[in-house]
């Protein structure tokens, strides 16, 4: 039984929990991330960890309610518990000084990129953040970023806030007027894939975290397996964290759209 | 004349005494299990066949030493509670091994009335007793002995592991077990299905284990959470590690990531641990596929058949490389899967697997094979013959063709010896590794075997530890 001691809506269905997780916060690095269960009946989903304070003995998950689960995990309260809790799952984000970075991060995905653009600010890299979301009202984590970037933008899909448009428009225009040494981007697949595609012709190192569907998150399943430079990796082990420019991002999206209709199904049942 | 009369010979009965099964008809629209088990009289009668010989080789053949001829004599004589004890002090998971063990491999196959009729039906006395005293509520603990002070640390909630620490627990050390998953069993609950053994009586074994206390820490990730040079060093005196041997195997031929193929552990998983036959009841989905295909002969490949002829498949087939003599499984597993409209397809090999536009699997390429001379498995070797391509239209997919060691733990302990295909190097007679403190049974030593070979490996670690810290 895991306690939640903390809840904070960012935005539009996006809400944050701090679970009291005291082992787990002791090893968690940015880029890991902890599988959830709730209720003897719940399923089991992976959720990149926002963040870890060891000294609270708290880890911090934000999530958005867009499934049985996510919405079942968005009605628990303070004081209330999250009966299954495993982690911390997955490699960590390889932080070491590059030079120059850009951490691109998009809708929910800016929570998780969060700590990893901590990670690289404390590391001495010079950090460039992109922080892209549909509409103002779920853009989320601006002022922590602002805090760890040497420079933020923020994009908008809609205009409603910051530059109208994508974060790889942004992006483009950073690859071709200064050198950077790295690119890692969490976010939609969707988004993902096309920072990817705009690094590849620059030639600039791009990481990703992939999100796919996982059950034991230990490597025994198989379910999450991704194709990467045409060999099949488990995200739960051997990522989530790949070189972008190796992903089949289209068998990934795929393969995430399996269980589609089943998912509608277990809406009805809330 | 006159000694005849004063001593008669006990009059063989040849046969087993029978034991009711579901239909096949009926079962297959069912999670239920298949087997029904004994009555009392059913079991006096089976027990009373026990010549009870002198040299007891059915012993011999079990893999935790039961003393099977004094449970059975206490059958016969209705002393069903002293049975279940007896039976108890050598076996934590009696209602587990009565369903699951290949007994026909082992206690039966040295049965001494089994040389000329059918041996005595040692697995189905050994599910009786267990029910018998899991139903009648009369499951006892035994009482706790002095604690010696001492604490051990099991990896992983299995069947070598909760043996482990029940043999411990008995004789007075503190056990701590490390689970993975949410809930404690190991294959006895995400991988052997509910038709072949119900998760309550899991669940009751592994509380009997627990009675003894043993502390189940589940959600533990060893490896990720806690490293093993971490148990040491915070308050553990030794470490069992057994983790069994986790990773799917896939063929690497194309297509095996289109949706609808999936590694039987991920299929049993959902099935079995996250209960997803009762979506939408359980949150957990799996598909109601129509046309099912599953690759491999053993009996993990039985239970994924059957468990998708059990989600209302129309036809499920049976693909194996070679023919029914080679198949590994449990020749009572391939008969209830045959029972059940299982259609096999011997001699067949996978070749390609095509998807549809979506991304979907719709047909798997096979080509025909034939035996030639024997293999290194002492089984012939199959071989592909030439132009026999032909397709299985499908929409969904089964990988069943063994498991390989999940390095997670391994990498993750320093100096830990392990072979070439990642296994643990560890003494199989004592549980021994390489580094001190540390022991480890089961499938991550052995490689994909049996539940009681695992608990086997458990009860001869358990001496050793016991050894170590006295």
């Amino acid at each position: 039984m895991f306690k939640i001691v903390e809840k904070k809506v960012l935005g539009q269905d996006i809400k944050l929990l701090r679970i009291e997780a005291p082992d787990i916060s002791k090893k968690a690095r940015p880029g890991q991330f902890v599988i959830v269960k709730i209720g003897e009946k719940g399923e089991r989903i992976p959720l990149t960890i926002n963040d870890f304070d060891p000294q609270k003995g708290t880890i911090t998950i934000v999530f958005q309610e867009v499934g049985k689960t996510t919405i079942l995990l968005g009605r628990l309260n303070e004081g209330g518990v999250i009966e299954d809790l495993v982690g911390p799952l997955g490699k960590p984000t390889e932080i070491e000084k590059f030079g120059k970075v850009v951490c691109v991060g998009g809708g929910v995905g800016t929570a998780v990129i969060y700590p990893v653009t901590r990670g690289l600010f404390q590391a001495g890299n010079q950090v460039i953040g992109i922080v892209g979301a549909r509409n103002k009202d779920l853009l989320i984590f601006e002022e922590e970023m602002k805090a760890f970037c040497h420079r933020l933008v923020i994009t908008t899909d809609d205009g409603t806030k910051g530059h109208h448009g994508l974060v790889t428009d942004v992006l483009k225009q950073i690859l071709a007027e200064e050198k950077i040494d790295r690119v890692i981007a969490i976010g939609p697949t969707i988004m993902m894939k096309f920072v990817a595609k705009t690094t590849e012709p620059f030639g600039v190192p791009t990481i990703v975290s992939l999100n796919p569907i996982m059950i034991d998150a230990t490597g025994m399943c198989g379910v999450c397996r991704v194709n990467v430079g045409n060999e099949t990796k488990f995200a739960c082990v051997h990522g989530p964290e790949f070189d972008g420019h190796k992903v089949d991002f289209d068998l990934l999206m795929g393969r995430l759209n399996q269980y589609k209709e089943e998912e509608k199904i277990a809406l009805t049942t809330l | 004349m006159e000694d005849k009369e004063k001593k008669p010979k006990k009059k063989i009965v040849p046969y087993k005494t029978k034991m009711l099964e579901q239909p096949p008809k009926e079962r297959v629209k069912n999670f239920k299990e298949v087997p029904l088990g004994y009555s009392e009289d059913q079991a006096v009668e089976e027990a009373t066949r026990c010549i009870q010989c002198k040299n007891r080789p059915c012993v011999e053949g079990c893999p935790v030493e039961i003393d099977i001829p004094d449970f059975i004599a206490l059958i016969a004589e209705r002393k069903f509670v002293e049975a279940a004890r007896k039976m108890k002090e050598k076996n934590a998971l009696p209602a587990v091994c009565g369903r699951v063990c290949p007994q026909e491999v082992q206690c039966e196959s040295k049965c001494t009335l089994g040389k000329k009729n059918e041996p005595v039906a040692v697995g189905r006395l050994e599910r009786f007793i267990a029910d018998w005293e899991r139903e009648n509520k009369m499951v006892q603990v035994p009482p706790r002995p002095a604690p010696r002070g001492k604490k051990v640390a099991v990896i992983g909630a299995g069947p070598a592991g909760l043996t482990v620490a029940a043999d411990l627990a008995k004789i007075g050390f503190g056990v701590t077990i490390f689970e993975a998953l949410h809930k404690a069993g190991g294959v006895l609950v995400y991988g052997i299905p509910e038709f072949r053994l119900p998760k309550a009586i899991v669940q009751a074994e592994v509380d009997y284990v627990k009675s003894l206390g043993v502390e189940v820490r589940v959600n533990a990730v060893i490896g990720n959470l806690f490293t093993i040079p971490e148990l040491l060093s915070n308050g553990y005196d030794a470490v069992f590690i057994g983790i069994g041997a986790g990773g799917p195997m896939f063929m690497n031929i194309p297509g095996e990531n289109l949706n609808g193929v999936y590694s039987a552990n991920e299929f049993l998983t959902r099935s079995n641990l996250m209960k997803a036959y009762l979506f939408p009841e359980y949150d957990t989905p799996i598909k109601r596929s129509r046309n099912v295909a599953v690759v491999g002969g053993g009996n993990v490949a039985m239970d994924s058949a059957r468990t998708a002829l059990r989600l209302g498949a129309d036809d499920v087939y049976l693909v194996y490389r070679r023919s029914k003599d080679e198949m590994p499984a449990r020749a009572e597993e391939v008969h209830h899967a045959e029972e059940e409209g299982l259609i096999f397809k011997f001699l067949t090999n996978p070749t390609r697997i095509i998807g549809d536009e979506k991304g979907n699997v719709k047909a798997m390429e096979c080509l025909r094979m034939e035996l030639g001379e024997p293999d290194a498995s002492g089984r012939r070797r199959p071989i592909a013959v030439k132009g026999s391509e032909f397709t299985i239209d499908i929409d969904a997919l089964i990988m069943s063709l063994g498991t390989n060691a999940n390095p997670l733990l391994p990498t993750a302990t320093p100096g830990l010896g392990l072979n070439k295909w990642g296994y643990i190097v560890a003494n199989e007679e004592t549980g021994e590794t390489n580094l001190k403190g540390v022991y480890a049974g089961g499938d991550i030593v052995t490689g994909g075997a049996t539940v009681i070979l695992a608990m086997g490996a458990g009860r001869k670690a358990a001496r050793t530890i016991e050894k170590y810290l006295s």
